[in-house]
Order: C-alpha cells, then structure tokens, then sequence
C-alpha cells in the first residue's frame, strides 16, 4: 500500500514540475529583409509557432539543413510553421545560401 | 618653352579628366538608367543561360538572376515613376550593354560545358564590376533617400549573387 501511494505522489510531483513546460504555445516572428535573416527569438519551445515574415521583394526560403521544414517565401508573405522537435536547427535560403541563421528549441 | 609643354600636358590630360569626372558623379536620373540596364543585362543573359544550359546548378542560378534582378528593376521603374524622373542614358548604361551584346553574341556559339563555364565565370566578373560600380559610384552619388535605399539593397543582392556564383564556379572548374 505504501509504495504504490509512493509512486502516486513521485508521478504527482512530476507532472507538477513538468506544468511549467505545457504554459500556453507562443507565436515567434522572424523577419527577413535586406538579403538577411532578422535574429531568432530565445526561449523557442516545442509547440510555439514561428511566423516568417518576408519583407524583401525577393522570393526567400526558410530551409532547415537537417530538412524538417522547407518553406517557400513569396515577397511580402508571412508563413507560420509549428516547432515539433527540440534541438539547434540551422536553416538558409535555397535561393540564396548566404542568408543563414539557428533556431534553438527546448522543451 | 617648358611652360607651353606644361600647359598643353594639362589641357591633353583636362579633357578625360573632365569625362571622367562626370561620368564619376552621375546624377539620380543617370544612376537609375545604370542600375536598371546593368539588371537587364543579368536578366537578358540568365534567359539565354536558361535557353541553353542542361546543368541543374546553372540552370537553377539562371533562374534567380531573372527573378531577382526583374524583382529589383520592377521595384526601381515604380520608383522612378513616383519620383518623376526619366532614366537617363549615359556612356557607362552605353558602355554596359555594348558589352554584354558582344558576350550574348559569343556565348551563342558556346554550348554544354564550355556554355556553362563561361557563362558562369562571366557572372562572377559581371557582378563584381557592377558591385564595384554601385559602392564606389552609384550609391554615394544617388541624392535621393529611397533611390539611394533601394540601390543599397541592390549591392547585397548582386553581393550575394557574386558568392552563389563564385560558388558554382568553383565546381565547374
């Protein structure tokens, strides 16, 4: 009986101190202009949502390296996408490869 | 005798250096004439490129210099529509497309691989001189703000442009 209610509590308090990581999804914007990705918002986690805003009269894309998103970016758009993975994911356009930056994800 | 050697020495040098000067300080009208007719020339000869190449790389860099470079030059006829001004031919627009007609010409005659490279190559010096061209020149010598704004995105476009090139020239070797 003792150990089960042992158990009960461990897992209580567990899903307790994970509370803090469900806080309601964000939406983070990331701004392209002038041939350049705009810096990446801190504190990324699984859920939050980033909008990339093309503010260029270029076309761009947003391109993961590892290829968990790739996203064509017409002038002027605005295109969300959904963090599904934790971890550092470099990305670049496809049209213009110096155009680079990293989104750090946590849990 | 040595005075009149002296002052014909200046005058036969004050005729260029007089050419050189203006043709050094276009003003806003001229500067948009270059910077449209040097993005013509780029889009001109990605379509040719686009005509003749069967190489993926190439074909994919011709494609973004015809739609970045039509981007830019759209963006640059609204503006010169808002601002009133007609663009303005010059010897360097003169000089530019005389250039890039006899290399249009040459290239005709190039296909598959020696097409490629020498297409490629070409781009590498194309935007290089025009990038020379519009941070020594164009650029501190536009007296309009937004004419001034829109030639500075321009050189990190062409800057870009010229390492995607050199990139692909790198493997064409």
């Amino acid at each position: 009986m003792a150990i089960p209610r042992r158990l009960f509590l461990a897992l209580a308090g567990a899903a307790l101190a994970a509370a803090p990581a469900t806080a309601a999804p964000k939406v983070y914007a990331v701004t392209l202009q002038q041939m350049a990705f705009g810096p990446a918002p801190a504190g990324l986690r699984v859920g939050d949502t980033i909008e990339w805003v093309n503010n260029d009269i270029f076309v761009h894309s947003a391109t993961a390296r590892d290829k968990s998103f790739d996203l064509e970016l017409k002038p002027k758009a605005r295109v969300r996408m959904k963090l599904k993975q934790t971890g550092t994911i470099a990305f670049y356009c496809r049209y213009h490869p110096g155009m680079t930056g990293r989104l750090v994800v946590g849990r | 005798m040595l005075k009149a050697l002296g002052l014909a020495a200046i005058l036969a040098m004050g005729a260029p250096l007089a050419a050189q000067a203006q043709a050094a300080k276009p003003n806003d009208a001229q500067i948009a004439h270059i910077a449209y007719t040097a993005g013509v020339i780029d889009v001109t000869a990605g379509k040719q490129a686009l005509a003749k190449s069967k190489d993926k790389s190439v074909r994919d860099f011709a494609q973004e210099m015809v739609r970045d470079h039509t981007a830019v030059n759209d963006q640059a006829l609204a503006l010169v529509k808002k601002l009133g001004v007609t663009p303005q031919d010059n010897p360097t627009s003169k000089a530019l497309a005389k250039d890039a007609a006899a290399k249009l010409k040459t290239y005709a005659a190039l296909n598959g691989a020696a097409f490629d490279k020498a297409y490629v190559a070409n781009e590498v010096a194309y935007h290089k001189t025009v990038n020379g061209a519009l941070a020594t020149t164009l650029i501190p010598n536009a007296q309009n703000a937004e004419l001034k704004s829109l030639l500075q995105t321009g050189l990190k476009l062409f800057t870009e442009h010229q390492v995607h090139a050199e990139h692909l020239a790198a493997g064409h070797h």
